[in-house]
């Protein structure tokens, strides 16, 4: 233990603590700008800074080192100066259009200037003009970036890509791609864990709300949304409602009052993935030399964007299995049509997920199969849809519960853990089971390959058979998977890979809540809705066996090949 | 009324001269990866502060060409941009009515031309190429050794792994701690605040605090085979480096005894012997296979070693000599640098009691043989340069202390023939003075005075101007040389000749250790890649978290050696170590570059050896 004194106060903290953890755990707050615990702790925005005496120099909290006997003070007035004339220079180069920034309200840099006071900008302002391809699904204004390195330094080393660097030097410092000279020549995922550490607007997602808001607004259209699982674990916090408050049910009724004409859970058509993956899955083991191993799951298009750019020798090993997603979209545009007796030209297809490759996804010209343009017309990350929302002058709060519509709407227990990490493979292994053996596991049975941990690997016994799985989040982690199996060092039969640490409960489409990591705390929403959930089996689902029944026949049949199918090499990129 | 005044330098003045000081340290820690365009653009900005205003080009053309620059560093210049710089850089420079805007516009032709790259970048893409290197120390050391880190675990006594750390890059921590020409130092950014760090200092300290550390235990053998020619700096550091990776190492030395240029051409004053035994030692006991005495291409030829082995080092050094080229040159007396460093480097001492003794050359190893000389008892030793004493390539504490034991300088005299005696031995080396003309390749060539030649009575004379790579039997195996040069590429890798790798010396031409410990390091990361390995090394120690910036001015501990009278006629070290007391002190002022500013972000320290 080190001790040491902090404004007056004496505090002990464990040896190799930072002066901000020290001052945190005592309960004194140090503002901070670009610190990012453990990724990015890099002394840059000199906001944190601190006196320590006997020292002449002012140092930045988040990167010193708490020392046996130091004397901090962390409000004295060459710390409060300092502080102030630091903000004030980060935004003379900074676009403050604050009341017209997707970040008004949730900024890191606003807040800063009203805990510090700062009513006036004492420099001139300027600030290199933007200059963006805005019709990508993901958004760099250079008018607003701080310099702050976040999103270099976590995109390096959480997701192990280095889509971001460090350009130029001294004055004209910018962050921009590494070593090449556009997006297209990245090898950016898409994943948006850049949008959600930033601290202020630099990075967004491509804005499509006005899209959805005009195709509402048409009265030949017949609009409908699908609600991803994970985004029922925070849509509340860009909403302004609790955890508490922000139930499902009036999430629906929300959405409704937006003006869609049906309301319809992804869940569903996560049970309808489990279906068609878990049955390739047995084909697969029953053709065992036939396939390529392990079988990877394929519902995150981060991921998918991943393996083409850096593993394309892996495409094969890739379910073939469309993401729910796109599930959704080519059954809403065939069958629900055909249940509603419409042309599918007739019916925008919405969808509302905890991510940014989603946006991607959709746009594929090769995923879509329904045969009326884009199976999944337009989609809108959770931060959208709290900004519809907001816009929409509903109160929130006083709504009632509404149900998710019929058919499309019902999803199970297994399908709701698709948000988070580990549950595809969950929900997977319980139909699997059933499939072998005729009958039902425990729905818990396969709980092991549940937890954070960034790449878990299980033994599950499926009746006779015994499946080597292994579960890994966020992009550094399956790097370090798909090498150890390339090396020949690990071996697998099944792998669920999601591109965003945690899940998409943490996707990079989620409401952002600067220098906390809530993905775990969201997935055990998604958790105990499961637990909760009526049915956990994802080929007990009602509706999944109707749809079967009246149309699909049976999991990879012919038509299901036609719809439910893809092959992600031939997608663009 | 007075008529004339003294000047009297003014509180304003005295201010500018600091600020001027500011700048000259700004320079001498000039860091590396900067924008040239930048740089270009500042430097004509002070340029432009210091015109007088009077004459049109400076004036206007330097502010002109600062706004252009500007422009272009905005992202908004365009080729017509460029060539309209050009264009008033050269009009500037040949227009101005003094050296303060002409010479200015000379800066921003080196820029565009050395540069034009850069400058092109920024008009076509907007970008800037270049990316700034964050820890000073580590970039300028040709094998990257981890300074900030080493010194930080000598502050706080832990000598030992402060060994380790080096060894990660260096197998050779003794001789570098007493000879190494630490350009580490060159660019130090304590250089700022007062002076460089005095690196090589303290890793005297440490190799003097640690004792004998042994070397970490090899990787699991991997089968394969490397033959190492040449058993100097640049050999060794491969060899010790392969074998730690897992492959077997022989080491051919042609000489009896192995250290290469460390034992046959570096004077024991300067590096005893327990310190370069104490690297070899260290390096042999990974396992490492040593065949002394035998010559490659002739004993054994490369031909047969390429069968033998899986891969090839060829690390020969430049072990010949240039001879002085001038009439009288077979004369008895006439003597070699390589020569007498050789006979030195195996025990075989000539005795120079007594003798007049002329050295021709200016640089290091001309000084090695001048304070030689004088140790072997010589009567009176001159050094004769061709050139001025500032002009000399030897490092100037060489010189001095050279002068300092009793030894002559006697520049500007160029070497024109040897008058023999009856007997054929030398009597003087007949010179002709010089002086110094105009600058070419950055020093003022030499012209011949309008004086008479001058006469230098002596018994021995002794070239030191140039080592010779003596690399024929190679060739006339197939390697690839130019002007005896083995050809290299910047991977140490022979064209056309798989599996044969060549550095140090031999292929560079005659340059320092570190130079040649570097290209060792490079060989042995390659040759484990070609074999099929990207081998890890053991992981270095763990380094001590950077405490607060000491960033007052503060003295920099500088060397000292033992009196010249005390020094002067022996072979013992010549160079006292630091007190403890002043290593504590020394390492305290480095400003730990790996974690402030942006070694704090990038690249301060790396598992695996990367590029630098």
């Amino acid at each position: 233990m080190v001790r040491l004194t902090i404004d007056g106060k004496a505090v002990s903290v464990q040896n190799g603590s930072t002066i901000l953890q020290a001052a945190r755990s005592a309960g004194i707050k140090i503002p901070t700008l670009c610190y990012l615990k453990d990724v990015n702790e890099i002394g840059a925005c000199r906001v944190c800074v601190v006196e320590v005496e006997g020292n002449e120099n002012l140092c930045s909290a988040c990167n010193t080192q708490a020392e046996e006997g130091m004397v901090v003070y962390t409000n004295s007035p060459k710390v409060r100066s300092a502080r102030r004339i630091n903000v004030e220079l980060i935004l003379s180069n900074h676009n403050t259009n604050c009341t017209s920034c997707v970040r008004n309200g949730n900024c890191t840099l606003q807040s800063l200037c009203r805990d510090l006071n700062i009513t006036d900008i004492p420099f001139e302002v300027s600030y290199r003009k933007k200059n963006w391809d805005v019709t990508l699904p993901l958004i760099r204004d250079t008018e607003k970036c701080v310099k702050c390195m976040r999103c270099i330094s976590f995109c390096e080393k959480v997701q192990g890509l280095g889509v971001w660097d460090v350009v130029g030097t001294g004055p004209r410092v910018r962050v921009s791609f590494r070593n090449v000279k556009s997006f297209a020549d990245t090898n950016c995922a898409l994943c948006g864990q850049c949008i959600t550490h930033c601290p202020v607007g630099a990075l967004h997602e491509r804005d499509d709300t006005v899209r959805v808001m005009d195709a509402i607004a048409d009265p030949n259209q017949i609009v409908i949304a699908q609600v991803a699982p994970a985004v029922r674990s925070a849509w509340g916090v860009d909403a302004g409602l609790s955890q508490h408050e922000a139930t499902v049910g009036r999430m629906v009724t929300a959405l409704k009052g937006l003006g869609f004409d049906y309301v319809f859970d992804t869940d569903f058509a996560a049970d309808l993935t489990i279906m068609e993956e878990g049955s390739e899955l047995l084909e697969r083991l029953t053709h065992k030399d036939e396939y390529r191993w392990p079988m990877f799951t394929s519902c995150c298009p981060g991921w998918v964007r991943f393996v083409k750019h850096e593993f394309p020798d892996f495409l094969p090993n890739l379910s073939s299995a469309k993401s729910p997603q796109q599930m959704f979209g080519a059954v809403a545009k065939t069958y629900f049509a055909k249940q509603l007796g419409v042309d599918p030209s007739r019916i925008t297809c919405v969808s509302i997920m905890p991510c940014v490759a989603k946006k991607y996804e959709a746009d594929v010209p090769q995923v879509s199969d329904a045969g009326a343009g884009a199976d999944v017309d337009i989609v809108l990350t959770t931060r959208e849809m709290a900004r519809m929302l907001r816009s929409s002058g509903i109160f929130l709060d006083e709504l009632g519960e509404t149900m998710f519509d019929e058919p499309l709407g019902l999803g199970t227990g297994a399908g709701v853990i698709f948000g988070t990490t580990g549950g595809v493979m969950e929900a997977a292994l319980r139909s699997a089971h059933y499939l072998v053996t005729g009958e039902n596991p425990h729905p818990d049975a396969f709980s092991a390959v549940r937890g954070m941990e960034g790449w878990k690997e299980r033994t599950v016994q499926v009746g006779d058979v015994s499946l080597k799985v292994a579960v890994a989040s966020g992009l550094g982690n399956a790097r370090k998977l798909l090498s150890a199996i390339k090396a020949g060092t690990v071996q697998y039969d099944f792998v669920e890979i999601m591109a965003c640490p945690g899940g998409c409960a943490g996707g990079g489409g989620q409401p952002i809540t600067d220098g906390v990591e809530l993905a775990a705390e969201r997935g055990e929403v998604l958790r105990k809705l499961d637990s909760s959930a009526m049915i956990r089996f994802s080929h007990e689902n009602p509706f999944v066996q109707k749809l079967y029944e009246e149309y699909l026949e049976k999991p990879l049949s012919h038509r299901s090949h036609e719809l439910l199918h893809t092959d992600q090499s031939k997608w663009d990129i | 009324m007075s008529r004339l005044q003294i000047i009297r330098a003014d509180k304003m003045q005295q201010t500018m001269d600091l600020l001027y000081q500011d700048l000259a340290h700004r320079n001498a820690a000039a860091p590396e990866g900067n924008c040239p365009v930048e740089q270009t653009a500042a430097l004509v900005g002070i340029c432009l502060s210091q015109s007088c205003g009077k004459c049109v080009p400076c004036r206007v053309g330097l502010d002109q060409m600062v706004k252009l620059m500007n422009k272009i560093l905005d992202g908004q210049g365009s080729m017509q941009d460029l060539d309209v710089l050009e264009r008033t850089a050269h009009a500037v420079m040949d227009s101005a009515d003094c050296a303060i805007g002409a010479d200015a516009a000379r800066s921003v032709l080196t820029s565009l031309d050395g540069a034009k790259q850069d400058f092109l970048a920024h008009v076509t893409t907007g970008k800037c190429l270049c990316e700034f290197k964050p820890v000073p120390c580590r970039r300028a050391c040709p094998a990257h050794v981890d300074i900030p880190g080493y010194i930080a675990l000598v502050k706080d006594g832990r000598y030992a792994d402060s060994i380790r750390l080096i060894r990660k890059d260096n197998p050779f921590p003794s001789a570098c701690a007493l000879i190494c020409e630490h350009p580490c130092e060159n660019r130090c950014r304590r250089s700022i605040v007062d002076d460089a760090i005095n690196i090589r200092g303290i890793k005297r300290v440490a190799v003097d605090a640690a004792g004998h550390v042994p070397a970490p235990a090899c990787n699991a053998p991997t089968g394969k085979k490397v033959a190492i020619v040449g058993g100097g700096p640049s050999g060794l550091t491969a060899a010790y480096f392969l074998q730690l990776m897992g492959h077997a190492v022989t080491v051919y030395e042609q000489r009896e005894q192995l250290g290469g240029m460390l034992r046959y051409g570096i004077p024991r004053y300067r590096l005893p012997e327990k310190y370069l035994k104490e690297d070899i030692d260290v390096i042999l006991s990974t396992g490492v296979q040593v065949q002394t005495g035998v010559s490659i291409g002739k004993e054994i030829t490369l031909e047969q070693l390429r069968r033998d082995f899986d891969a090839v080092y060829l690390a020969i050094g430049a072990h010949s000599f240039q001879s002085l080229g001038i009439d009288g040159q077979d004369a008895k007396g006439i003597l070699s640098a390589v020569e007498l460093l050789r006979a030195m480097g195996d025990g075989n001492a000539p005795d120079f009691t007594g003798k007049d003794i002329v050295v021709v050359g200016g640089g290091n190893v001309a000084m090695d043989v001048t304070r030689t000389a004088k140790r072997l008892g010589a009567h009176t030793v001159k050094c004769v340069y061709r050139r001025r004493q500032v002009d000399m390539t030897a490092q100037v504490e060489e010189v001095e202390g050279a002068i300092a034991e009793g030894c002559d300088i006697v520049p500007l005299m160029a070497p024109v023939r040897v008058e023999k005696d009856a007997d054929g031995n030398v009597a003087a080396l007949i010179v002709q003075p010089q002086i110094p003309g105009e600058y070419v390749r950055g020093r003022p060539a030499p012209v011949n005075a309008n004086r008479p030649e001058e006469r230098i009575p002596c018994d021995l004379i002794i070239g030191a101007i140039g080592q010779v790579i003596d690399s024929a039997d190679f060739a006339a195996e197939g390697v690839p040389t130019k002007r005896a040069a083995i050809l290299a590429d910047q991977f140490c890798k022979i064209e056309d000749m798989d599996g044969v790798f060549a550095g140090g010396d031999c292929a560079s031409g005659p340059l320092t250790a570190i130079r040649a410990i570097e290209a060792g390091k490079t060989a042995a990361g390659n040759i484990d890649e070609y074999l099929g390995f990207h081998s890890e090394l053991p992981p270095p120690p763990e380094i001590p978290k950077a405490s607060h910036q000491a960033r007052k001015a503060m003295g920099r501990i500088n060397m000292v050696e033992r009196t010249p009278s005390d020094r002067s006629d022996d072979f013992d070290i010549m160079e006292i170590g630091m007190t403890e007391e002043e290593a504590h002190q020394e390492c305290s002022r480095c400003l730990r570059c790996d974690h402030y500013g942006y070694g704090g972000f990038r690249g301060s320290r790396e598992e695996r050896w990367t590029r630098w």
